[in-house]
């Protein structure tokens, strides 16, 4: 096993070492019931799918993410075992991409779990299972971009509740640059170019392409990309922040 | 070998560590003396490769710290400074840990673990979880993780720090067990750990070498006015020497 997967082992434990682990997976589900079944109406819609599940996962993983992300950095700093880990002999990238993917399996464990949901819909009609599948991936994605954005703002800060808050105000700022709220503040004076570009930038736009069941590869590319520039930028932040 | 040559760090306001210069060689026991904010932890923070020195080198074996940190990284065993470990780990899940990411597996990595948990007497509590545990056990899971890979260099910031005088006797003893073919670096503030372990001392003030040389060297060293009446021990005249160069450079 690589130094990049001892790590995530070691994290992945640590989350069910302490009760984090398992009010995460609980709360995430009683959110989703209620979500689908109360506030989403599925009944009531009375068509074979999932999308009021869905449409609520941006909402949710704006409060339940920023929670998983907060101590991947700022508790190492807190605690001192940051100057521990790094002069063992790892690369700092195998340190960030092991933590991460630590939150993110718990997150896919999470979601998951969900799918009684599944079952349930599939035993009262008879849904497009493959749109139902691409959406999994699609929200599982759209979780990596938000722990993504969470392990940046945990590396900056020692406190882990500035690091939540700071999180969660990120990651909505990234929900809604698609919409009516960002979209209104800029058109009128910046040029169609910016505001395209900042409706590109939408984990909502993307996500819900991809819940429809189009897995268009610049969508997954997206995501990725999210990811990829988020836990590069903790790496930065932490090679600079380290030293105090 | 460690070989420091000019090393300098500087942070935003001051400089921590200012034109250091010298070389530790295998079989030395090196104390770090210096009031606190001297440069102490900044130095070992360097050596270890958790911060980059602003200029200046540190080889180690060889290897240069900025160049090849992955090698240099290998032959240090560390113990910062409060001896950090992850509080929700057992001591036996904690030195799993540090056993693979140093590369040990299998049959190899029990017999280390359990090695080190007998040469720092952890067995009674290799199951409990870290946060319980007293202190004194807190260091010796720090000082186990440290030793487990039988490191040629052994770097060790404060570790008898808030121990009562049987773990430190315990501690002392340790070190001096360990140090036979190795170098070892231990940053103290207390001076008689210095003439009970170290083989040579080094007083650093403001970032800058002030004495270096064996402990019997430097208490020789002491002023005879040192405001005393009797005839201090060896620690004692220790002690007034480190004031007399110290205190000056804080003035």
């Amino acid at each position: 096993m690589g130094t990049t997967g001892i790590i995530f082992k070691r994290e992945l434990a640590a989350y069910f070492s302490t009760p984090l682990a398992y009010v995460f997976i609980v709360i995430f589900l009683v959110m989703n019931g209620i979500a689908t079944f109360d506030l989403g109406g599925f009944y009531q819609r009375g068509q074979a799918d999932l999308q009021p599940f869905f449409n609520f996962h941006p909402w949710l993983y704006l409060f339940m993410i920023p929670a998983l992300a907060m101590g991947l950095w700022a508790d190492e700093r807190k605690t001192g075992t940051i100057e521990l880990l790094l002069t063992l002999p790892i690369q700092l990238h195998e340190a960030v991409i092991g933590k991460f993917l630590a939150a993110w399996v718990l997150s896919g464990c999470a979601l998951a779990l969900t799918f009684p949901i599944w079952l349930t819909v599939n035993y009262l009609g008879d849904p497009d299972n493959g749109v139902i599948l691409a959406a999994y991936i699609g929200s599982w994605l759209m979780a990596g971009g938000f722990l993504a954005i969470g392990s940046c703002m945990s590396a900056l800060t020692r406190n882990a509740v500035i690091a939540f808050i700071l999180t969660a105000a990120i990651c909505f700022l990234f929900v809604v640059s698609g919409s009516a709220i960002v979209m209104n503040a800029f058109t009128g004076w910046a040029p169609q170019t910016l505001i395209d570009a900042i409706a590109t930038l939408s984990f909502l736009t993307h996500f819900e392409a991809i819940s429809r069941g189009v897995l268009d590869i610049r969508d997954l590319l997206f995501f990725a990309a999210v990811i990829a520039a988020w836990l590069l930028a903790s790496a930065v932040v932490i090679e600079i922040k380290k030293a105090n | 070998m460690i070989e420091i040559s000019h090393l300098t760090r500087k942070f935003e306001h001051f400089t921590a560590v200012d034109d250091l210069s010298f070389t530790v060689a295998e079989g030395e026991v090196l104390g770090f003396l210096g009031p606190n904010g001297a440069g102490k932890s900044t130095t070992m923070k360097i050596i270890t490769g958790f911060l980059a020195p602003s200029s200046g080198t540190v080889r180690v074996d060889g290897h240069d710290i900025t160049e090849n940190p992955m090698a240099v990284k290998a032959l240090i065993g560390y113990l910062p400074e409060g001896a950090p470990s992850y509080p929700d780990m057992t001591v036996l899940e904690f030195l799993d840990f540090i056993a693979e990411i140093r590369g040990f597996s299998g049959q190899e990595k029990s017999r280390r673990i359990e090695q080190v948990i007998n040469d720092v007497a952890l067995g009674s509590v290799c199951e409990q979880s870290i946060d319980t545990l007293s202190k004194g056990f807190k260091r010796r899971v720090g000082l186990a993780q440290a030793i487990l890979h039988d490191p040629k260099v052994l770097i060790l910031d404060e570790p008898t720090d808030g121990l009562d005088p049987n773990q430190k006797h315990q501690v002392r003893q340790l070190i001096r067990n360990l140090a036979k073919d190795k170098i070892v670096i231990v940053s103290t503030h207390i001076l008689e750990e210095v003439s009970a372990v170290c083989t040579r001392a080094i007083i650093i003030a403001n970032g800058r070498i002030v004495a270096d040389g064996s402990p019997q060297e430097l208490e020789a060293r002491a002023p005879t006015a040192a405001g005393l009446t009797e005839a201090p021990s060896a620690p004692g005249r220790l002690e007034a020497f480190f004031r007399s160069i110290t205190e000056q450079g804080a003035l």
